[in-house]
């Protein structure tokens, strides 16, 4: 159950290139969010920006009541939260949206994020304890790698991409997945990042029969479900409807995404 | 304890409070009772809905602008049959006004939607002619006093005791005329500003944001948009008028029903603040007794023009 929520900022710190990580007091988020899930938050306290933005929870801390959110600075309301300073107080909603399926117990897993898309992923790896796991990481260049100590830590397995090649291997993030398939086994495949790499991540887990689920973006207005502009067009029982990300998603099985709407 | 009465009547109806909250931003009300007691609600005004089921338009649906936000969601909705078998159980169980709001291609469509619906256990239909986004049907139909004395007196017959609330679009040149028109045709109250058509542009992609390409503007940004047209429309007609367009305090919503509102809708208000109606009906009861006045009747059309 999702609350209307006030939380002291503990941390807002700078972790890559425009990349963020906020830190927020909140029993209640820390103790019941789940991977894959994201708090909307009111960046500014004007009127412009009106509306809340979300961010995937990027992990949490149960011990200390804490909880963390990954953003990229992108306009007024992401520039706004990154001068939040520690000891204020955000005002949020959240836990809201579907979590990962875990109820697979899966025994091996791998997760393929692509730039802020390794949030979630993280939160994942934290909670979802199976006998191995493999992270697959994209991105641009190495100022906009980020987490990559925590990921090192909660995966079995870490592979990094770079498009220029200034870390990892170079060139894009699926093709390092493809050719590990070809070495080993999975029996759920976890993603989040930008469309064109879900979309091949999807393809690639269908090609093979694998399990996949990616988490999506889009431009919301709630958060909550009642407005109706988040859609995200799925086919389900061969009938295409548009459900909203923030409440049927923002994960969604990769089989049931229509990509090219 | 509340010394100040904040019912008020609208068309035979009794609503214990004169905030309603507004179609389009509350669902089906079972996403916002997550949030507050929905009957604490004088009203709720559902999600507009159609005969048929309805996909909406193609995302985004949503671009936000100065102290607002355009939306371009297209009557997304299961239909009247998903409605009724879905969500109309829950609706039932609150102790408040529910309004549906309907939206049709054709005058059969709306007189269809209008005879089932009043059959059901709801209070009173909103008739939607003022929707920006959708290509037939709707707006089409609200844009002149011909067309809209039409509809509605088409309309009517159909809803047997259910009062029937005409929403407005104030993308018109004289609002006045077709609330007029609206009570010509036999409306028993009217409500307004549906959202003023916008349009915002991705200016490195040089397209517009919203994949609709138009959308409908709200939020306060409209605020003073509204607030004269509900004035202008409150002279003009003798039938209860119900005020929204960027209410987002109780200081708004005071300010509409100065102007001639005996109610107020809040809409964009929810999408930031999920009890943004409570938080209005706070206001509103703050300022009545801060000022003196016994009643929302007090304050109702008693603006003084210089």
């Amino acid at each position: 159950m999702s609350r209307q929520l006030t939380g002291r900022v503990i941390e807002n710190r700078q972790i890559g290139q425009d990349v963020f990580k906020i830190t927020v007091e909140s029993e209640l988020v820390s103790q019941n969010a789940l991977p894959g899930q994201f708090a909307n938050v009111r960046c500014g306290r004007g009127l412009t920006p009106l509306l809340r933005r979300p961010f995937s929870i990027c992990s949490v801390d149960r011990e200390k009541g804490s909880f963390d959110l990954g953003y990229q600075v992108r306009g007024e309301g992401t520039r706004l939260l990154s001068e939040t300073a520690p000891g204020s107080q955000l005002d949020f909603i959240a836990p809201l949206g579907k979590p990962f399926s875990a109820c697979g117990g899966f025994d091996r897993i791998a997760v393929v994020g692509g730039g802020i898309g390794v949030f979630p992923l993280l939160f994942l790896l934290q909670i979802f304890k199976c006998r191995e796991s493999s992270a697959f990481l994209g991105f641009r260049s190495s100022e906009q790698a980020v987490l990559l100590d925590e990921f090192s830590r909660h995966s079995g397995r870490l592979v990094i991409s770079t498009d220029d090649g200034s870390l990892g291997e170079k060139g894009l993030v699926t093709r390092a997945f493809e050719r590990e398939l070809d070495k080993r086994a999975f029996d759920m495949i976890y993603a989040c990042g930008p469309v064109p790499m879900l979309k091949e991540v999807g393809r690639i887990a269908d090609e093979r029969g694998l399990k996949c689920q990616v988490s999506l973006e889009q431009r919301m207005g709630c958060g909550i479900g009642v407005c109706y502009v988040c859609a995200c067009k799925v086919k389900r029982q061969g009938k295409e409807e548009y459900l909203r990300t923030c409440r049927e998603g923002p994960v969604f099985w990769s089989r049931e995404v229509v990509w090219d709407d | 304890m509340t010394s100040v009465d904040l019912s008020v009547n609208i068309a035979g109806l009794k609503l214990k409070n004169p905030v309603i909250a507004a179609s389009g931003t509350c669902g089906y009300g079972r996403e916002l009772a997550e949030f507050f007691d929905l009957n604490r609600l004088g009203g709720i005004s559902v999600k507009g809905l159609t005969l048929e089921p309805r996909m909406g338009n193609r995302p985004p649906r949503i671009a936000e602008t100065p102290a607002g936000i355009l939306n371009s969601v297209g009557l997304q909705n299961p239909g009247l049959d998903a409605f009724i078998r879905e969500e109309l159980p829950f609706l039932r169980t609150l102790d408040t006004v529910k309004i549906v709001n309907i939206a049709g291609n054709t005058p059969e469509e709306y007189c269809l939607l209008a005879e089932r619906l009043s059959a059901c256990d709801i209070d009173a239909i909103e008739l939607n002619v003022s929707c920006p986004n959708v290509k037939e049907g709707g707006i089409s139909f609200g844009k002149s006093p011909e067309g809209v004395k039409r509809i509605v007196s088409q309309v009517k017959p159909f809803c047997g005791k259910k009062p029937l609330i005409v929403k407005l679009t104030p993308n018109v040149t004289d609002i006045g005329e077709i609330a007029l028109a609206a009570q010509d045709g036999g409306a028993d109250a009217v409500s307004l500003i549906n959202t003023l058509l916008g349009m915002a542009i991705d200016i490195y992609s040089r397209r517009p944001i919203l994949g609709n390409n138009f959308g409908g503007l709200s939020g306060p940004a409209v605020k003073s948009i509204a607030v004269r047209m509900v004035y202008e429309v409150s002279r003009r007609v003798k039938i209860p008028v119900i005020g929204m367009g960027g209410i987002v305090k109780g200081e708004d919503a005071i300010e509409f029903m100065l102007a001639g509102a005996s109610a107020v809708m809040v809409g964009t208000g929810t999408l930031v603040y999920p009890d943004a109606c409570l938080k209005v009906l706070e206001g509103i009861k703050d300022y009545l007794e801060k000022t003196g006045h016994k009643s929302c009747h007090d304050i109702i059309g008693k603006l003084r023009l210089w």
